[in-house]
C-alpha cells in the first residue's frame, strides 16, 4: 500500500508541475504586463519599464523559454515569484488560501452531508411528496447557475435589511474589522453564512440527485432483501446495508465535485467581495499578472488532486473489495 | 422500431413533455421575438435610458437606452446556438476518445487518459479566460464554442471508455471479431451504437452545462466580446444595479434558468424513455 | 398440523401482470416440498410472496399461514418476528445476496442478535459455530472474511448457516444451487440435508433443476404459467405424470444415464404472463390438445392419494397408461453419412498439441503490477476428425473457455500449436487468417449477448456474409432462417422480439451463414430453459449430419455432452483429466476427477437418487494461480487419500499426462492410478409401463 501511495504522489506531482508549466506558458506568451506600465501619464521611459519588468521577471523581451527557467527554478525552491506590480506572489497567496480553503471547505462538507441526507431520504419516501418536494427543489436548483444563485441571495438579504432595519446577515466581505475578540468571530460566521449557501446549494442538490439513484439502484439489490428476510425492518435494512453501500458511488464523485467548487468560489467570492484564490483568478487575469496565474493554476491543480486523492481513500475505507488489492 | 418505443416512452414521460414544450417556446421566442419587437438590438433610444418595462419598450430599456426585450432575445439566440454547437462537439469527441481507448487499450488507453486526466487537473475556467478575450477578430465566438467544447468531454469519456471496457468482452463484439471484422469498423457498428442512450442523454446535458458555462465565462468578461450581447453579459451587466433596476438582471437571468431547467428536464426524460432500468 | 399453509395465494404486479395465480400448498414438519418450473413460472414470486418481501407495488391475496396464524396483510412489526426467525430464506445467487461491505461473521452474527437476546461477542461466537456446522474450513479465521473473498460455495454455505441461525421451523430455498458447479451442488445439498437434520424444519425447495428436486423431495408442486398444474408425491409425479406438460417436461431432460439420440422437445415457448391464451395455458403447446381445452381453463382437481392433476384429458392418460414418449413424437434424425467411414480414416479438422496459455496475474486497483501467473492452460492436446463432436467439459476455473478463445483467435499460442483444418495458426498471414474463419465459427452461451440488439434479424445474419464479400446476401439470409427453422420474414425483426431458444437458433443461423467445416459451441443451450433446450440440442444434431459439420462443444452440463458428443474431454485446472469415446468416459470412468463429476450430477429419478451413493469432493477448486505440485486434482482426490504413503509420493511429485488405458481403442487418462470404475447405474424403470 506505501509503495502504491508513494507512486500515486510521484505521478501527482508530475501533472501538478505539467498543469502549472502549461499555464504559466500559455499566460507568458498571450499576456501583456508592459501595458500596465506604458500607458502612463507621465510617459514612463522604456528603459526603465524595461528594468521594471526584468526584475519581476515578467519582460516579454526575454525569451519565454527564460523566463520559464527563471519561474520554475524559483517554485522548486518554493518561491512563485512577483506579482504585475511587484509584489510577492507567495505573501499574496499566504493571505488568500485560508480564506478560500475555509469557504471550500466548509461548503463541500455541508453538500456533501446534506445532499447524501436528502438523497437518501428521497429514496427510502420514493415517489411521496417529500421525494417529490426535494427532487424538484433540486432540479430547479441546478439550473439556477451559481452567479444567479449568490446574486439572488445578496438582493433578498439586502431588502431583508433594509426592511428590518439593521444587518442581520452580512452579505459584503470576510469580517468586520472593527470588531474583535468574540464578537469578531461571530461576525465572521454571519459572513460565511452567505457564501456558504450560494456555494453549498448546487452541491447539495447534485448530491441529492446522485445519492438518490445510488440508493434506488441498491434497494432493489439481492442483498437488501437479505436483510430484510433476515428479520430487520426496512428502515434499518434500509440505512444499515443499503445506504452504506451506496455511499462508495457518491464517495468517487467527491473528486469531480471538488473541481467544479473551485469554479463555483470564484464566483462567490466575487460577489460577496472575499480576497480569496477565485476572486484572484480574475483580477490576476484582468491586471495581466502572468506569475499570480500560474500560481492560482498551480494551486486548483494540487486541490483537485488533492481531492481525487481523498476520494479514492475514501472509496478504500467504505469499501472492502477495494481494499484488498 | 425501437425508436417509435422510445419516442412514445418520451411522449407518455411528463419531464420531457413539458421540457420540450418550454424549448420549443424558448427557442421560439429567442427566434421570432425579434421580429415582434418595436426595437432591433442595436438601436439605442436616448429619450429612455433605465427605463422600467412597460408601454414602449416592454422589458425596459439599459444604461445606454438599447431595448431589453430586443438584447436579451438576441443574448439568448446566441447562447442557444452556443450551447447547442458545444454538446455535439464534445459528445462525439468523448465518443471518439472513448470508445478507442477503450477498445484498443495498452499504450492507446493509456495516452488517451492520461490527456484526460492533465485535461482535468488544468483549470480549464483559467485557460479559456485567459484565451478568449484575445480572439476578438472576426467568428471569435466560434473559437469560443471550441475551447468550451475542448474543456468539456473529459468526463464523458471516461464513462464510454469505461462501458466500452464491458462491451468489448460482449459475445456479439467477439462474434464480430471471430468474423475477421476490422476493429475501428467494430468501434462504429457495434460499440458506438449501443452506447447512444448514454451518449444522447449526454449531449442533452451538455447543452445546458454549455449555457451555463458561457454565460459563467461571459460573466467576467471573458466569454463573449462587446458589441456582441450574449445571456452571460447581459446577467453580468444587470447583477451590477439589480436591487436599483432588476428588470436588467431579471429578464436575462430569468430565461437562463428556464433554457437550462426545459434542457434538463428533457434530459432526465430521454434517460427515463431510454434506458427504462435506470431509476432517476 | 402443517408449519405452512398457502391458500389460493394469487400475485399481481402493475399492469395487471397476474404472475401466480392461485397457489395452495401446504408444508408438514421435517417434510420437503419441492416447486418445480420454468423461467416465469412464477414460482419465485411465490415465496417472496410468503415471506412478505414483494416490492410494495404487488398485490397478494388469498392466504398464507404460518403455524395457523395469517402472514399476509401483516404488520411490520409483527413479521419481522416470524422472518428470519420461524421462516427462514436462501437465496440463489449468493454473491449479491450478501452485503458487500460486511464480513459474513458480522452479517450472521446481526441475524442471530435480531433475535435473539446476546450480546455481540456472543453472537459472533454463535456466528463461527454456524459456520463450522455448515462446513467452512477455519470458521473462526473465514468470518472475518468479506462475501467478495468467499467462493460461490463457500458463500452459499454461509447463507445456509444465516438461515438456520435462529432454528427456524421452515426454510425456503429458492434455486440454492443453480449458480454452482456440479460437484460444489453436491456438496451443498448435502449440508442443506444436514441443516434440516438438525433443525428439523420444513423446506420448500425452488428450482427448475428436476434432478434436484428427485433427490430431496418429497412432494412435488409442478408450475406452470404462474399455476400449479400437477403436485404430489415425489414417485407418482416422476414414474406415473399425469399432465401433458409434466410428461413432456420429464422426457426432454437430457439423461446422463440416458441413450443417445435425439431427445423430446416441447414446441412452442412458455406464455407471457401479460397474454395468456384462453383456456389451458399449456394448450398451445399441447400434443394432445382437444378443443375444449380452449374452453376454460381447467381446475386443479384430486387425483387419488393426494394428487392433483389440472388436465381435462388426465383420467385418460391414467387409462390407456400414457408416457412422454407415447405422447410428445421423438423426432428422427438422419444418420450421418460420414461417420460410416471409420475414425482414422477421416480427416482431421482440428488438431491441439500440447497448447499452452498463461495470463499474468495482476495486482492494484489503479495502477496494475504483476504479481504471478495464472496457468489457465497448462498443455492440453486432443483432435476432432471431421463429422465428429468432441466435448469439451469441466467446471468453472477449468481453462475451457480460455482453450476456446485461443482456438478462436487464430494467433500463435504460446506454447504449443494449434491447428485448424490443417493450417497451423502460427503460421497464418492477415488474409489466410480470415478466409480460415470463413471454416471456423462460434456459437454463443447466451442468446442475449451474443447478438447486437441494435441490428435487425436480417443484419446479423448477413454481417459475416457481408465481411467476407459475398454476394446475393438476401437469399442467402432467407435460406439460413429457413435451415434453422425460422421464417424468412423474421429478418425484419430485431433480437428482443424473440425468445431465448430463438435467438440460440438466430445465431446458430450466423455462425452457419459461411458454410464453416468446424463449428465451436459455447455452452450453447445453458441459458435455455429444459423444454426449449431439447429443441436447440436436435437442431444441432440434424444441422451435423446435414451439413457434415464437426463440433467442438464447450459445457459444463455432462447430461447434453452425452446426448450430442461422439467423444468427451474433462479437463481440471488447465489440463486433460480423462478423454474418449462418450460410451468409455461415462459408462467407465477411470480418473478420480471425471467420477465425482459424474456421480455427482442428479438425477431425475427419485428411486435412483436415493440408493445413489455419491462420491463428493473436498473443498474447492484450487486457484490456477498456484496450481499443487505433481497431479493437480490431488489436494482433492478421494483415491488420493486412500493410497498409501509410498503410492502418494508419486501423484506429489509427478504430474501425470493423459495415457492409454489397457483394453481400450479410445479412452485416456491422466492419473497415475487410473482404475475404471461404474458410477452410473443404468435405469430401466424411467416410467412405469
Amino acid at each position: 500500500m506505501g509503495k502504491y501511495l508513494l507512486r500515486r504522489l510521484a505521478i501527482n506531482v508530475i501533472l501538478v508541475a505539467i498543469a502549472a508549466s502549461l499555464a504559466y506558458m500559455l499566460a507568458a506568451t498571450t499576456m501583456n504586463p508592459r501595458g500596465a506600465y506604458e500607458g502612463r501619464q507621465p510617459p514612463v521611459a522604456e528603459s526603465v519599464i524595461d528594468a521594471t519588468l526584468d526584475e519581476y521577471n515578467l519582460n516579454d523581451k526575454t525569451p519565454v523559454l527564460v523566463r520559464y527557467g527563471t519561474w520554475a527554478k524559483g517554485v522548486i525552491t518554493g518561491d512563485f515569484g512577483r506579482t504585475w506590480n511587484g509584489g510577492s506572489v507567495n505573501n499574496e497567496m499566504g493571505r488568500r488560501i485560508m480564506v478560500s480553503l475555509r469557504l471550500l471547505l466548509i461548503g463541500t462538507l455541508v453538500g456533501f452531508a446534506v445532499g447524501v441526507a436528502l438523497g437518501a431520504i428521497s429514496a427510502v419516501k420514493q415517489y411521496k411528496l417529500s421525494d417529490r418536494f426535494i427532487g424538484v427543489s433540486s432540479f430547479v436548483i441546478m439550473a439556477v447557475p451559481v452567479f444567479v444563485l449568490a446574486t439572488l441571495l445578496a438582493i433578498a438579504t439586502y431588502n431583508l435589511n433594509r426592511g428590518l432595519g439593521f444587518s442581520l446577515i452580512e452579505y459584503t466581505g470576510e469580517y468586520n474589522p472593527r470588531l474583535s475578540g468574540f464578537d469578531q468571530f461571530l461576525n465572521r460566521l454571519n459572513h460565511l453564512i452567505l457564501p456558504t449557501i450560494s456555494l453549498s446549494l448546487g452541491l447539495i442538490a447534485f448530491y441529492s440527485r446522485i445519492q438518490r439513484n445510488m440508493m434506488l439502484d441498491v434497494l432493489n439489490q439481492d442483498f437488501v432483501r437479505t436483510a430484510m428476510a433476515k428479520g430487520l425492518r426496512r428502515r434499518t435494512a434500509l440505512t444499515k446495508h443499503a445506504l452504506r453501500t451506496a455511499l462508495i458511488p457518491a464517495a468517487t464523485y467527491f473528486a469531480f465535485a471538488f473541481g467544479t467548487m473551485f469554479t463555483g468560489a470564484t464566483f462567490t467570492e466575487k460577489i460577496f467581495a472575499w480576497h480569496g484564490m477565485g476572486a484572484w483568478l480574475v483580477d490576476s487575469i484582468n491586471q495581466n499578472d502572468v506569475n499570480s496565474v500560474a500560481a492560482v493554476t498551480f494551486f486548483t491543480a494540487v486541490c483537485v488532486l488533492f481531492a481525487a486523492f481523498l476520494s479514492d481513500l475514501l472509496v478504500a475505507a467504505l469499501d472492502p473489495r477495494v481494499r484488498v488489492s | 422500431m425501437r425508436a417509435k418505443v422510445v419516442l412514445r416512452r418520451l411522449l407518455r414521460n411528463k419531464q420531457a413533455r413539458y421540457g420540450s414544450i418550454a424549448l420549443i417556446l424558448l427557442v421560439g421566442l429567442a427566434y421570432l421575438g425579434p421580429f415582434v419587437g418595436p426595437y432591433d438590438w442595436t438601436e439605442k433610444d436616448f429619450l429612455a435610458f433605465l427605463s422600467p418595462p412597460g408601454g414602449d419598450h416592454w422589458w425596459g430599456t439599459t444604461t445606454i437606452g438599447q431595448d431589453m426585450y430586443a438584447v436579451t432575445l438576441r443574448g439568448m439566440q446566441k447562447s442557444i446556438i452556443i450551447g447547442f454547437l458545444v454538446a455535439i462537439i464534445s459528445t462525439g469527441l468523448a465518443a471518439i476518445v472513448g470508445a478507442f481507448a477503450g477498445y484498443f487499450g495498452g499504450w492507446v488507453d493509456k495516452a488517451l487518459m492520461w490527456g484526460v486526466d492533465l485535461l482535468l487537473v488544468l483549470p480549464s475556467f483559467l485557460i479559456i479566460a485567459i484565451i478568449s478575450p484575445r480572439l476578438r477578430e472576426g467568428a471569435s465566438w466560434l473559437w469560443f464554442v471550441v475551447l468550451l467544447a475542448a474543456f468539456s468531454w473529459m468526463i464523458t469519456s471516461r464513462v464510454v471508455r469505461s462501458m466500452t471496457l464491458s462491451l468489448r468482452e460482449r459475445e456479439y463484439v467477439l462474434a464480430a471479431v471471430y468474423m475477421g471484422i476490422p476493429r475501428w469498423k467494430i468501434i462504429f457498428r457495434h460499440i458506438v451504437p449501443n452506447l447512444s442512450s448514454l451518449l444522447i442523454i449526454d449531449a442533452t446535458l451538455n447543452i445546458s452545462g454549455a449555457v451555463i458555462g458561457e454565460a459563467a465565462l461571459s460573466f467576467f468578461g471573458f466569454g463573449i466580446q462587446p458589441p456582441d450581447v450574449s445571456l452571460g453579459t447581459l446577467i453580468a451587466e444587470g447583477s451590477r444595479n439589480a436591487t436599483g433596476y432588476p428588470w436588467l438582471f431579471a429578464f436575462p437571468a430569468g430565461l437562463l434558468v428556464l433554457l437550462v431547467l426545459s434542457v434538463n428536464l428533457i434530459g432526465d426524460g430521454l434517460r427515463d424513455a431510454l434506458d427504462p432500468g435506470s431509476n432517476s | 398440523m402443517s408449519i405452512l399453509e398457502v391458500r389460493d395465494l394469487t400475485v399481481t404486479f402493475p399492469g395487471g401482470i397476474e404472475a401466480v395465480r392461485g397457489v395452495s400448498y401446504e408444508v408438514e414438519r421435517g417434510e420437503v416440498l419441492g416447486i418445480v418450473g420454468e423461467s416465469g413460472s412464477g414460482k419465485s414470486v411465490t415465496s417472496l410472496a410468503v415471506m412478505g418481501l414483494l416490492p410494495a407495488n404487488a398485490v397478494v391475496s388469498g392466504s398464507v399461514k404460518l403455524h395457523g396464524r395469517e402472514l399476509l396483510g401483516m404488520k411490520e412489526d409483527e413479521q419481522i418476528k416470524v422472518r428470519g426467525k420461524t421462516i427462514s430464506m436462501i437465496f440463489q445467487d449468493p454473491l449479491s445476496a450478501f452485503t458487500p461491505v460486511y464480513t459474513i461473521g458480522d452479517q450472521i452474527a446481526e441475524a442471530v442478535r435480531v433475535h435473539q437476546n446476546v450480546g455481540k461477542d456472543k453472537a459472533a461466537k454463535r456466528a463461527v459455530e454456524l459456520l463450522d456446522l455448515v462446513g467452512i474450513p477455519n470458521p473462526s479465521l473465514r468470518a472475518k472474511a468479506f462475501p467478495h473473498e468467499f467462493s460461490g460455495g463457500m458463500r452459499q454455505r454461509a447463507m445456509i448457516a444465516m438461515a438456520i441461525a435462529n432454528d427456524p421451523d421452515l426454510l425456503i430455498c429458492d434455486e440454492p444451487t443453480t449458480a454452482l458447479d456440479v460437484t460444489i451442488q453436491a456438496q451443498v445439498l448435502e449440508v442443506l440435508k444436514t441443516a434440516q437434520r438438525e433443525t428439523g424444519a420444513g423446506i420448500v425447495m425452488i428450482t427448475h433443476d428436476l434432478g434436484v428436486i428427485a433427490g430431496m423431495a418429497d412432494r412435488v408442486v409442478v408450475m406452470y404459467a404462474g399455476r400449479p398444474v400437477e403436485q404430489g408425491p415425489v414417485d407418482d409425479i416422476y414414474y406415473r405424470p399425469r399432465m401433458p406438460y409434466t410428461m413432456g417436461l420429464l422426457a426432454s431432460i437430457p439423461r446422463i444415464d440416458g441413450e443417445e439420440g435425439p431427445l423430446v422437445p416441447i414446441d412452442g415457448n412458455p406464455p407471457s404472463p401479460a397474454s395468456l391464451p384462453p383456456g389451458c395455458p399449456f394448450a398451445p403447446r399441447c400434443p394432445m390438445k382437444v378443443d375444449m381445452c380452449d374452453d376454460e381453463e381447467p381446475p386443479l382437481t384430486p387425483f387419488g392419494s393426494g394428487r392433483h392433476v389440472a388436465c381435462i384429458r388426465s383420467h385418460e392418460i391414467e387409462h390407456k397408461g400414457l408416457t412422454g414418449a407415447d405422447v410428445f413424437p421423438v423426432p428422427v434424425i438422419p444418420p450421418n453419412e460420414v461417420v460410416r467411414v471409420p475414425r482414422a480414416e477421416r480427416p482431421t479438422v482440428l488438431e491441439l498439441d500440447d497448447m499452452i496459455k498463461h495470463y499474468p496475474l495482476l495486482k492494484g486497483a489503479i495502477v496494475k503490477r504483476r504479481v504471478g501467473t495464472v496457468y489457465a492452460v497448462d498443455g492440453i492436446s486432443f483432435d476432432i476428425a471431421q463429422g465428429e463432436t468432441l466435448a469439451l467439459v469441466g467446471e468453472s476455473g477449468c481453462g475451457k473457455t480460455t482453450t476456446l478463445q485461443q482456438i478462436m483467435q487464430l494467433q500463435p499460442p504460446e506454447g504449443g500449436r494449434v491447428v485448424v483444418l490443417g493450417r497451423d495458426s502460427a503460421k497464418l498471414d492477415k488474409a489466410g487468417r480470415k478466409s480460415l474463419r470463413g471454416d471456423l465459427q462460434i456459437v454463443f452461451q447466451d442468446p442475449m449477448a451474443a447478438l447486437d440488439p441494435r441490428m435487425p434479424v436480417g443484419d446479423i445474419i448477413a454481417e459475416p456474409l457481408r465481411a467476407h464479400g459475398e454476394s446475393d446476401v438476401r437469399a442467402k439470409v432467407e435460406e439460413l432462417l429457413e435451415l434453422v427453422g425460422l421464417a424468412a420474414e423474421h429478418a425484419e425483426r430485431y433480437p428482443q422480439q424473440f425468445s431465448g431458444g430463438q435467438r440460440q437458433r438466430i445465431g446458430i443461423a450466423r455462425a452457419l451463414a459461411l458454410e464453416p467445416k468446424l463449428l465451436v459451441l459455447d455452452e450453447p443451450v445453458s441459458a435455455l430453459d429444459v423444454s426449449i433446450q431439447a429443441g436447440v440440442i436436435n437442431l444441432l444434431d440434424e444441422l451435423k449430419s446435414r451439413l457434415g459439420l464437426s463440433y467442438l462443444f464447450v459445457a459444463h452440463d455432462l447430461a447434453v455432452v452425452r446426448h450430442l458428443a461422439d467423444r468427451v474431454a474433462v479437463m481440471y485446472l488447465g489440463r486433460i483429466a480423462e478423454i474418449g469415446t462418450v460410451e468409455n468416459v461415462y459408462d467407465r470412468p477411470a480418473h478420480p476427477y471425471t467420477q465425482a463429476l459424474l456421480s455427482a450430477i442428479p438425477l431425475p429419478d427419485p428411486e435412483l437418487e436415493r440408493t445413489r451413493k455419491r462420491i463428493l469432493l473436498e473443498g474447492d477448486l484450487p486457484s490456477p494461480a498456484d496450481p499443487p505440485s505433481g497431479c493437480r486434482f490431488r489436494t482433492r482426490c478421494p483415491k488420493f487419500a486412500v493410497l498409501s504413503e509410498a503410492e502418494r509420493r508419486r501423484c506429489v511429485d509427478e504430474e501425470p499426462s493423459v495415457a492409454r488405458l489397457t483394453n481400450a481403442v479410445d479412452h485416456g487418462a491422466a492419473c497415475h492410478y487410473a482404475e475404471e470404475v461404474e458410477v452410473i447405474t443404468a435405469s430401466d424403470n424411467q416410467e412405469e409401463e
